[in-house]
């Protein structure tokens, strides 16, 4: 018990606490953090970042703005890529399975350095990517350094070229609302791309084992049951994977929000600021430019909203929720399912 | 569960108990006794560079070499891989090498946490340094260290690509009329005449041409949003829209040296660090090199460069004074110069170097008119933000722009 007291406190907790001095600190980089020299300053740092006017807080902003579209991209699109690929590996009916799965574990394990930079190749101007593209016609963008928003050329397309006033001259976080609809950029949304390319294939791992655990007799009862195969996906394998889906969103959620080696190696942070995330923006507040405070500032608000959305999605998953009505179907054709395996058991003795 | 909470508590007492020995120890000891006789006081200096390439680790680490041996004191460099992130490092656990390269836009910072020494005027070469580079390198009227060589941006032109539409050596561009004429004569349907990085650090060399600046000489108060600032960036939204000029991202190049070595542009602006660049990966490319043209209140350019920083910690203060001084000696700076093509920061030994190698004589007379950068704290974060609205200039309005970095800047000047 003791060691692994002295080892999380030593490597965990004095670490953390550290890091929370320092973001409450006006600490500059040099010598101790607990030198005679360095003051308290409250929550100053916090309130450079949250609501100091000037240009930490609209930084802040833009890189939450960046890693939000992030999210909400790669999270449900990984793990519905991850749960069809896990589904379409279990099939007894796939030939070379091994093989399959194999190649799309494949991105998991390569470093996401190499895999940066093999994105930086595919999606050069001149690149494979823009290859593609040309035949279909089509003019490639110079990926990683197009800053546009993907929402406001889908806006501009529709003649929406201009800020609305509403947008335009209110914001949140010293960027305006008109800003914050600008979606992920051309930029991003290829790291969007790598990512679910990188990580699909770790997630759907997870969903293969939970598949596997799940009995061959319950699909056979669905099948007697009459239960065609989507409503067997959606009401009986579905809900048995809760458990998981709760660890793949959860653990994809974490990992979005600190998405940081990507962008260290790829763009640093550019075109125009589009790629710069929250995690990497408290890289280089400390590391470049001795704002050692707000950039432990800048890693404990990334905290927070990492415990929030957790929580919430936690509560959003809970069995006792969902609509009524969905609920009380799931529940009647479990039901039928139990009561025909049950059957089926007494008849198989009877036999 | 009452058992769980139990030994939750223990736990939690117990790693809070181990938490406290460890601060207190912290506190106590080695952390923050100023460095005054820390562990670097092996007589050994360390030195950490970084580098461009082969060529200039082996010119420093030859240099340095040298000196240890006249001097009798060890010294090692070392080439940071990511410079910034293992500088500060070093002086966050209190244990910065001794000596090492220190870039303007990251003085403000470090001079401010009390890093850096101010070692300028103890050396007996003081005087012999570009005045614009002394001034770069001065805070407070402190001259903190020696600048150790430096660049300046010159008009490239591809000569294949010149004579091919009719140009001849007479034509070279001199105002920022003949600028644009060129350019649009240069351009073939896509193709730009110019190409440039998106960035002020190329894009602000029209600044002083316009007769505006970033700052004051001071660096007091910011001057961003001038009737002059505003001339160059019109004129370089003109280029732009006009599509006899282009960003080097725009064709798919990382940088405008790229976008001029892989002839994607005829004429690009950038320094002489390309000089290699295209020694290295464009070898068949033929250009001359011009000083940039003159805009309504005459010549302008940027210069850039990096100082060899000592620690304010540093228990051999003495020897690694000796060791820069030797480094920014005439005969060190020609043989860098000669090594990997940066412009002695002492005068005679450029002027040296500018009768040696006739091609780099439009960058080593832009040392007379040219700007520094921006060096406040914070600085470094308003030109990136500069550079990201820059990107955007084509269809941006330039007043707004200028606006909006003022702002910023006058938010760093004022601290």
């Amino acid at each position: 018990m003791l060691p692994v007291v002295v080892l999380l406190g030593l490597f965990l907790v004095a670490p953390v606490l550290m890091a929370l001095w320092v973001s409450v600190s006006d600490w500059r980089g040099n010598g101790s953090p607990f030198g005679g020299d360095v003051g308290f300053v409250g929550l100053e740092n916090y309130r450079q970042i949250l609501a100091g006017g000037g240009l930490a807080e609209r930084d802040f902003g833009t890189s939450l703005r960046n890693n939000l579209f992030y999210v909400v991209l790669v999270v449900p699109l990984q793990t519905m890529i991850a749960l069809l690929l896990a589904v379409l590996v279990t099939r007894r009916s796939l030939r070379g399975r091994g093989f399959f799965r194999t190649a799309f574990y494949f991105p998991s394990v390569t470093s996401s350095v190499a895999i940066t930079v093999l994105w930086l190749f595919l999606f050069s101007t001149t690149g494979v990517v823009n290859k593609i593209l040309g035949w279909f016609g089509l003019n490639g963008p110079a990926w990683f350094q197009d800053p546009r928003g993907v929402l406001h050329l889908l806006l501009g397309a529709v003649g929406v070229d201009r800020a609305p006033a509403a947008l335009g001259e209110n914001g949140f976080l010293g960027i305006t609302w008109w800003d914050w609809v600008a979606g992920p950029s051309v930029a991003m949304s290829a790291f969007v791309l790598m990512a679910v390319f990188t990580t699909s294939g770790t997630f759907m791992l997870l969903f293969i084992a939970a598949l596997n655990n799940i009995g061959d007799e319950i699909e056979e009862a669905g099948l007697i049951d009459g239960a065609n195969a989507w409503q067997r996906f959606r009401f009986v394998t579905l809900p048995m994977l809760r458990p998981t889906l709760f660890t793949v969103l959860t653990l994809g959620l974490i990992g979005t929000w600190q998405v940081f080696d990507q962008i260290y190696t790829g763009t640093q942070g550019g075109p125009a600021k589009t790629t710069l995330t929250p995690a990497y923006l408290s890289f280089q507040s400390a590391f470049v430019n001795q704002q050692w405070g707000q950039g432990a500032a800048i890693a404990f608000v990334l905290f927070a909203i990492i415990v929030v959305l957790t929580l919430v999605q936690r509560w959003v998953l809970s069995e006792d929720r969902g609509s009524r009505g969905e609920r009380a179907r799931a529940d009647a054709v479990r039901a039928g399912v139990t009561a025909r395996q049950q059957g089926g058991g007494v008849a198989g003795g009877a036999a | 569960m009452s058992r769980n909470r139990t030994s939750l508590a223990s736990v939690a007492a117990a790693a809070c108990a181990g938490l406290l020995t460890l601060s207190a120890c912290g506190g106590g000891s080695g952390f923050d006794d100023g460095g005054s006789s820390g562990e670097g006081g092996d007589g050994k200096i360390t030195v950490l560079i970084g580098s461009s390439g082969d060529a200039e680790t082996k010119a420093v680490e030859k240099a340095v070499a040298d000196w240890s041996q006249e001097s009798g004191t060890d010294a090692e460099v070392t080439v940071a891989s990511d410079l910034n992130q293992q500088l500060s490092q070093g002086f966050a656990s209190n244990n910065p090498p001794d000596v090492f390269y220190m870039s303007t836009d990251q003085l403000g910072g470090y001079v401010e946490n009390g890093s850096l020494l101010a070692y300028g005027d103890q050396l007996s070469n003081a005087d012999d340094f570009y005045p614009n580079l002394r001034q770069a390198f001065t805070v407070d009227d402190e001259f903190y260290c020696a600048p150790k060589d430096f660049s300046t941006l010159a008009l490239w032109i591809n000569t294949t690509k010149w004579e091919a539409a009719g140009l001849t050596d007479a034509d070279v561009p001199t105002t920022w009329e003949e600028l644009a004429d060129v350019a649009a004569e240069l351009k073939q349907g896509e193709q730009p005449g110019l190409a440039f990085s998106p960035e002020y650090q190329r894009v602000g060399a029209f600044f002083p041409q316009a007769g505006g600046a970033m700052t004051d000489e001071q660096q007091t108060e910011a001057t961003v949003d001038t009737p002059e600032n505003q001339e160059a960036l019109d004129y370089v939204q003109q280029l732009l829209q006009d599509g006899s000029a282009q960003y080097s991202s725009t064709l798919g190049a990382g940088w405008g040296g790229e976008a001029f070595g892989k002839e994607l542009a005829p004429m690009t602006i950038e320094g002489n660090w390309l000089v290699g660049a295209m020694q290295n990966d464009f070898p068949d490319v033929d250009y001359t090199v011009a000083e940039l043209p003159a805009g309504p209140q005459g010549k302008g350019t940027l210069a850039f460069t990096n100082c060899w920083g000592i620690a304010e910690s540093s228990p051999e203060q003495e020897q690694a004074v000796d060791l820069v001084e030797k480094l920014t000696s005439a005969e060190d700076q020609a043989a860098f110069a000669q090594a990997f093509g940066v412009i002695p920061s002492v005068e005679s030994a450029a002027a040296a170097y500018k009768e040696e190698s006739p091609e780099v004589a439009p960058f080593i007379d832009g040392a007379d008119y040219a700007q520094n950068p921006p060096s406040t704290v914070g600085a470094a974060d308003v030109i990136t933000d500069f550079n990201s609205q820059l990107e955007g200039l084509a269809d941006g309005d330039p007043a707004a722009i200028l606006e909006s970095v003022q702002q910023s800047l006058q938010a760093t000047v004022g601290q």
